[in-house]
């Protein structure tokens, strides 16, 4: 009696709401679209492993809240989960042939109902194979839950780092046929997936990285703290030097799409660590922030277009012009909201940027802004006869650009106007009570981060070499923050973590491009949850977590 | 109308407590003094300079420091930080020359953060120096408070109610620090504070206030003996006391 309130409460209600969850992502197309990729090669596609694991997640959370966690009950529970979300997409199949569910669901395809969800049987017999994988995947994560934690562990990233693997194999093709033998690519990957080989290869690496760091990792960080300062800093010199040589050579080896991709997260990049002083440092929330970007984009169109103006100067005279626009700018736009504070500064923030953007698209501007045409043939940088044409020139640009404002970014972090920055953020009041002057701590704040937003609105301009008012949406602004929380609000490598996440990502996955949104949400919602601090957040509470441990190993 | 034809003045270096029951326009008057209200009518005066009127942080660089009632640190910034930050307005770095890190600014930097850790070490919490100030227990958020309202280098420093929420004990230690503030750093010290024992203990001068007015003004010895006060103050907690 016991055991079968158990399964009801965590087996089944569980299994409730992964049927949903399942039947969603199906109606929203997400496996149908992801099915045209394949991981492993004529073995399973993308959408199918998101399946699986959106399958095997529900199965294990069913495992984990189970209690008390006798084995039997944990198997039990994991069953019935399993089998409950299963027979929630039978309902769904069934329906489909008695409903035509595309008068609302236009994703409800007849190959996702009858073939993709059942694994390719289709008919009746499909159903019951469904039921027989929702019973074995819930039976298979019950033992996997009783495994020990260590077993888990290893399973489990080896496996994750296998998706990854697949999901982004253009990008280890690229690496692969540019750099080595093509006998390599060839053994790992097939035109479309990795090869079966491959896949067990890149599993039993990743397994054995992982116990081998388990067993000897510890020692491993002794041995480098035990190493005399002098050492310490000459392996980080020539870590730093590696680093460097791979990040000059990169657009040259990884080819012309992986530079593309490259140059947008770049840019990207820029923009972050612009608004993370605004936002990160200061705590000041700019939702309108993609107006700086397009000032810089504009003035620069201006000054070297021969459309409009017809000045044609060159693009590093047009720098100078730009980022003190952009400053300019962000100083005008700060005085009115100098009295804001959290929800109102991001609606009237929001307000400014959108009023840049209607600006610039306007009939009445068109004269001098080119409407919605937008400006044409902006000049590409040169130097010395060498033309930054392509991506791949363009990126070093964009380098030399990030190099720059991480350096400025670093400096100011920890300086006294980097402190006074964080003191408004904590507490506004108490910050102007320490002799901290509000006006002059934001306004330098608000032009820091547009003066960033307008030196990479310089290089957009030049990259695409014609801009159109739509390139500088709200959107923009969106995706900015969202990446700054996603890598850690406040902290350099987390911009460029969360750059590198939630826009290099859907670059590489096309097929993403529908869902980004979506995914952006679920991201978001999800580290909030389990990582509210963001992928990798600041120093400071890395700092004292380190001191946390060491006080407790000696006390 | 919090605060009404209030006439105080303070002797340097002297611990001037302030009194009332609740409501009387204690914390209504530090914020007057500190800038964060602006008075109706009336002048305040430092050192025969006009306060009226100025914002805050240039009430701090003229030489006035205040803590909270409810501790306001800066959560997410570690101990020395929090004193960094009290320090800001004696600092000169510009942004120019902190993105240049000029020999000046190298300088700057280090003088403040030696001094930080001084003060940290004065009020006992230099090995929580890289402890993020939430994670700090109650008694050091408050000499933490202190020491950053230290660090602004005050000529008078207003404390609202220190000693809240401590036991007796530690209610003891934060007179005698208080006092040694005096006495060690020659700072004036102008206290609001519940406790009688603590008021009656470290005071020189005693202002009891009621219904924002001042309702007498003395040595503590004069304070305990004034009728006023008696009925308005004392009286009345005999009285909740009594219930």
């Amino acid at each position: 009696m016991e055991q079968i309130r158990a399964i009801w409460r965590y087996g089944i209600k569980v299994g409730i709401i992964g049927g949903i969850v399942l039947i969603l992502m199906s109606l929203i197309g997400i496996i149908e679209v992801f099915t045209k990729r394949q991981v492993i090669a004529d073995f399973i596609s993308m959408g199918h492993v998101l399946y699986l694991a959106a399958g095997l997640f529900v199965c294990y959370m069913a495992a984990k809240r189970t209690k008390p966690a006798k084995p039997l009950w944990v198997i039990s529970s994991s069953f019935f989960a399993g089998l409950t979300t299963t027979f929630f997409l039978v309902l769904l199949i069934i329906l489909g042939r008695y409903i035509n569910l595309r008068m609302m669901f236009i994703n409800a395809s007849d190959l996702l109902l009858n073939n993709l969800l059942t694994f390719g049987v289709e008919g009746n017999s499909g159903m019951l194979l469904l039921l027989y994988v929702g019973m074995f995947t819930g039976l298979i994560t019950g033992l996997f839950y009783l495994l020990p934690n260590v077993v888990r562990t290893v399973i489990l990233w080896s496996l994750a780092g296998l998706v990854f693997a697949g999901v982004l194999q253009d990008l280890f093709r690229s690496i692969l046929t540019n750099n080595f033998p093509d006998i390599i690519s060839e053994w790992l990957l097939t035109s479309d997936g990795l090869t079966m080989k491959g896949a067990f290869a890149i599993f039993i690496i990743i397994a054995l990285v992982i116990i081998s760091w388990s067993i000897k990792g510890e020692g491993i960080k002794q041995g480098w703290q035990n190493l005399p300062k002098k050492q310490q800093l000459t392996w980080r010199t020539v870590g730093t030097i590696i680093l460097l040589v791979i990040i000059l050579v990169a657009p040259w080896r990884l080819g012309l799409f992986m530079s593309e991709v490259l140059t947008i997260v770049g840019l990207y990049v820029l923009l972050g660590l612009g608004l993370n002083i605004v936002v990160g440092y200061a705590g000041l929330l700019d939702l309108g922030y993609v107006a700086f970007f397009a000032i810089g984009a504009y003035v620069t169109a201006l000054i070297t277009s021969p459309e409009i103006m017809n000045l044609n100067w060159s693009l590093w005279a047009a720098i100078p012009f730009a980022i003190f626009f952009g400053i300019l700018a962000g100083v005008l736009l700060g005085v009115p909201v100098l009295k804001m504070r959290g929800d109102y500064l991001a609606i009237a923030t929001m307000g400014f940027g959108e009023i840049i953007r209607l600006l610039v698209l306007s009939d009445a501007l068109r004269p001098f802004l080119g409407g919605s045409q937008g400006i044409g043939k902006i000049a590409k940088p040169q130097i010395l006869g060498f033309v930054f044409k392509g991506p791949q020139e363009i990126y070093y640009l964009i380098i030399a650009g990030c190099m720059l404002v991480i350096f400025v970014s670093w400096r100011l972090k920890d300086s006294r106007i980097g402190r006074a920055w964080k003191a408004m953020r904590e507490d506004e009041d108490v910050a102007q009570a320490m002799g901290i002057n509000l006006v002059s701590n934001k306004l330098l704040a608000f032009g820091t981060g547009a003066g960033f937003a307008a030196l990479s609105g310089v290089i957009f301009g030049s990259k695409i070499g014609s801009i159109y008012p739509h390139s500088f949406n709200i959107m923009v602004s969106i995706n900015i923050v969202c990446l700054i929380i996603f890598g850690g609000i406040g902290s350099i490598p987390g911009v460029i973590v969360g750059a590198a996440a939630l826009i290099g990502l859907p670059e590489l996955l096309r097929e993403f491009a529908e869902y980004r949104f979506l995914v952006y949400g679920i991201a978001l919602v999800v580290m909030m949850l389990i990582r509210p601090e963001g992928l990798w957040p600041e120093e400071a509470h890395k700092r004292e977590l380190h001191e946390g441990t060491a006080k407790e190993a000696t006390g | 109308m919090a605060v009404d034809g209030l006439d105080i003045e303070i002797e340097e270096k002297t611990i001037h407590s302030v009194i009332g029951p609740n409501g009387a326009g204690k914390t209504t008057f530090f914020n007057c003094i500190t800038g964060f209200y602006k008075p109706e009518a009336g002048e305040i005066l430092l050192e025969n300079h006009s306060l009226v009127g100025l914002m805050p942080d240039r009430i701090v660089r003229l030489g006035i420091a205040r803590t909270y009632q409810n501790i306001r640190l800066f959560p997410d910034l570690t101990a020395i930080e929090n004193v960094l930050v009290g320090m800001h307005a004696h600092l000169k770095s510009s942004y120019l020359g902190i993105i240049l890190n000029t020999p000046f600014v190298k300088k700057e930097e280090q003088d403040a953060e030696d001094e930080a850790n001084r003060l940290l070490k004065f009020v006992n919490l230099e090995a929580k120096a890289n402890m993020l100030s939430k994670h700090l227990p109650y008694g050091d958020q408050r000499r933490l408070e202190i020491a950053r309202a230290l660090a602004t280098r005050p000529k008078l420093l207003c404390l609202d109610e220190p000693t809240a929420g401590m036991n007796s004990g530690e209610t003891q230690a934060m007179c005698d620090f208080i006092q040694s503030l005096r006495d060690d750093l020659g700072i004036t010290i102008m206290l609001i504070e519940h406790q009688m024992r603590v008021v009656m203990g470290i005071s020189e001068i005693i202002t009891v206030l009621d219904y924002g007015k001042k309702l007498a003004e003395g040595t503590p010895d004069e304070i305990k003996r004034n009728p006023k006060v008696i009925e308005a103050y004392l009286g009345q907690g005999s009285a909740a006391q009594a219930h």
